[in-house]
């Protein structure tokens, strides 16, 4: 038998071996050969649209991005580290008919536990927390777990005094969880408010599409707004407002371009500019101090 | 169903209206009539969601304006979000309760057409959610204990409010109302429907109405996005778990306001009452309690919304 004293010192070896491991990620799954553009129908080798962020060579058009090939787009080599947890678990508080079997399924399909991830990491060496939502998942949508997830990671930058990005991409609240999902719009807002009453960098970059609860919760209250191009951006879906206002909707409605506009986006970013418009802003946030001497 | 039965209850009472029994045969036929009336009446009881779900949105429930003759005094009316417009869907304003002054805002539901189309049913745009927090921060200033009555089918999904921003107005609302140091109500009196309603209701006492209903949208728009088929809404009532004794399940809500046997509408007067009474018990508790305490068990109480349930089923 070990003493005490050795039990400690190998709990903390393997607490220490832990921290060592490299950034493990999720890992993007295998390119097909050949994907055809949602919008033109270029086609093209899949990896090259891979390697182009999924951004159309041909016309631009932004494709839907994974969470982990998100992550991996933004934060420097190895300096990544999950912090959303790693613990599977399926809450469906109204027992709605095969929501739970959905969620496996997802859970298993895409190998994320909901619709977010939480990262903290280096972005061209500033040290910051980014949240990912994922489509794939439920269309993003928030249930208890996202709001959990995204509140986590709001206090987690509030706790370590780092600037945090979200990157929001939800179709709304998630109705299988009725109620449940309608507070957590409230919780998260709250969250974010008392984060940034704390002095917080609040960075939100709206991708396609966001709307309904997400967009009427943290996804407007950043500090500082950007977005994707030509995403889709509302309180209420389009085919909504259509049917309740009876005409025609105007081109390019409730699109990034549109919504910089009318004054609720600081700026429309393509994705190869991400990283570096996300770094500028970080630099202007983090350097402190008075005039420099000429 | 309560709507055909209050279809013959309406029948019955007219034709007992109208009919002047002379002879013996026709004073026993009124008198069976009026027993059958009777018995229709304590039938109507609402009890399945659907039911809920149309006592909620009944024409005659009282509305904004009910609520404020009946439980307060010296109402005085601020209009205007002093950004662009004054958005009829929310009322809001300053008044007595019980001596002290309060700040009452609410969804407003119109009884008539007419009525309904100058406060667009209910369904506020960005600039009454804009109004209602410049009364919320007025009252902030001023030490005013805040009430919110809600009842609307959700924030009006229509071009002009989405390009003056009805998320962001619902998401600055959600937010602000979550550091105010002042003691914050809300009632759900209807119907309380997605973020719209809940841009009035982060509160640190959310009561409902004993046949209201709360949830993430109308069980129409539930069933025709999840089944492609809005007919089904009561089915779709049922499984969204949206009354007030679910919400309390869920422990989502803080208290259910008992309701006069049959609905609000059948007897206000009762009804008004036992608002007064709840109301003047969780204004006393929270004005007790000092602000920083009030904002933190808010914040506490939402933060925790949805992380039990995680918890339970790990």
């Amino acid at each position: 038998m070990s003493s005490p004293f050795q039990q400690r010192r190998q709990f903390f070896n393997t607490l220490k071996e832990q921290r060592q491991k490299p950034t493990r990620l999720p890992k993007p799954s295998d390119p097909v050969a050949f994907a055809a553009c949602a919008n033109c129908g270029f086609e093209i080798p899949a990896q090259k649209l891979a390697d182009c962020l999924q951004v159309c060579p041909n016309c631009g058009h932004h494709h839907p991005l994974t969470a982990p090939s998100r992550l991996g787009m933004l934060f420097d080599q190895g300096s990544a580290r999950l912090i959303s947890s790693k613990k599977r678990f399926i809450s469906d508080p109204l027992k709605f008919e095969g929501y739970a079997e959905k969620l496996a399924m997802l859970q298993h399909k895409t190998n994320l536990n909901d619709a977010v991830i939480s990262a903290v990491g280096k972005v061209n060496g500033y040290k910051a927390v980014i949240s990912v939502m994922d489509s794939r998942f439920m269309m993003g949508s928030m249930g208890c777990a996202v709001g959990e997830a995204i509140t986590q990671a709001i206090e987690y930058a509030h706790k370590n005094r780092l600037p945090l990005i979200i990157f929001c991409a939800s179709g709304g609240a998630r109705m299988q969880e009725g109620a449940v999902s309608l507070m957590q719009m409230a919780k998260t807002s709250a969250a974010i408010k008392k984060f940034s009453d704390a002095g917080g960098l609040y960075i939100t970059v709206l991708t396609h599409p966001t709307t309904g609860g997400v967009s009427a919760s943290f996804a407007m209250l950043g500090d500082i707004t950007l977005a994707e191009p030509k995403a889709l951006i509302g309180f209420a879906g389009p085919r909504v407002i259509q049917q309740t206002i009876g005409e025609t909707l105007p081109d390019g409605f409730q699109r990034a371009e549109y919504l910089q506009e009318h004054g609720f986006v600081d700026e429309v970013v393509p994705r190869d500019q991400l990283k570096h418009k996300l770094t500028q802003l970080l630099t202007l946030h983090t350097i402190k101090g008075g005039l420099e001497k000429c | 169903m309560l709507k055909e039965l209050e279809q013959r209850i309406e029948q019955l009472q007219s034709k007992l209206e109208q009919s002047q029994p002379k002879t013996e045969v026709e004073k026993l036929e009124y008198k069976q009539l009026y027993r059958d009336l009777q018995e229709l009446k304590t039938a109507y009881h609402p009890h399945t969601a659907a039911d809920k779900v149309y006592l909620a949105r009944h024409p005659m429930r009282p509305n904004i304006n009910d609520y404020i003759d009946a439980l307060f005094t010296d109402f005085f009316e601020c209009k205007g979000d002093r950004l662009c417009k004054d958005d009829r869907s929310i009322v809001g304003g300053i008044a007595m309760f019980h001596g002290m002054p309060v700040t009452v805002i609410g969804h407003k539901k119109g009884r008539t057409l007419q009525e309904n189309l100058v406060c667009n049913f209910g369904m506020p745009e960005p600039e009454g959610y804009r109004k209602a927090l410049r009364l919320m921060k007025q009252a902030e200033k001023f030490g005013r204990p805040i009430i919110t009555l809600i009842d609307t089918p959700g924030a009006y999904p229509g071009k002009e409010a989405e390009e003056h921003g009805q998320a962001e107005a619902i998401a600055r609302n959600l937010a602000e109302m979550s550091t105010l140091t002042v003691p914050i109500v809300s009632i759900v009196t209807g119907e309380g429907s997605s973020g719209g309603a809940l841009a009035l209701g982060v509160a640190d006492a959310v009561l409902m109405l004993e046949h209201s209903i709360y949830a993430v949208l109308s069980p129409e728009g539930f069933a025709s996005i999840l089944w492609k088929d809005s007919s089904r809404w009561d089915d779709a009532a049922q499984q969204m778990k949206l009354t007030a004794q679910d919400l309390m399940q869920l422990g989502l809500i803080d208290g259910i306001i008992p309701e006069p046997f049959g609905g609000a509408h059948n007897h206000p007067d009762a009804l008004f009452e036992t608002v007064d009474v709840s109301l003047y018990s969780h204004l006393k508790k929270l004005c007790k309690m000092r602000p920083s305490t009030l904002t933190a068990s808010r914040y506490q109480k939402f933060r925790n919304m949805g992380n039990l349930l995680q918890e339970e089923s790990l």
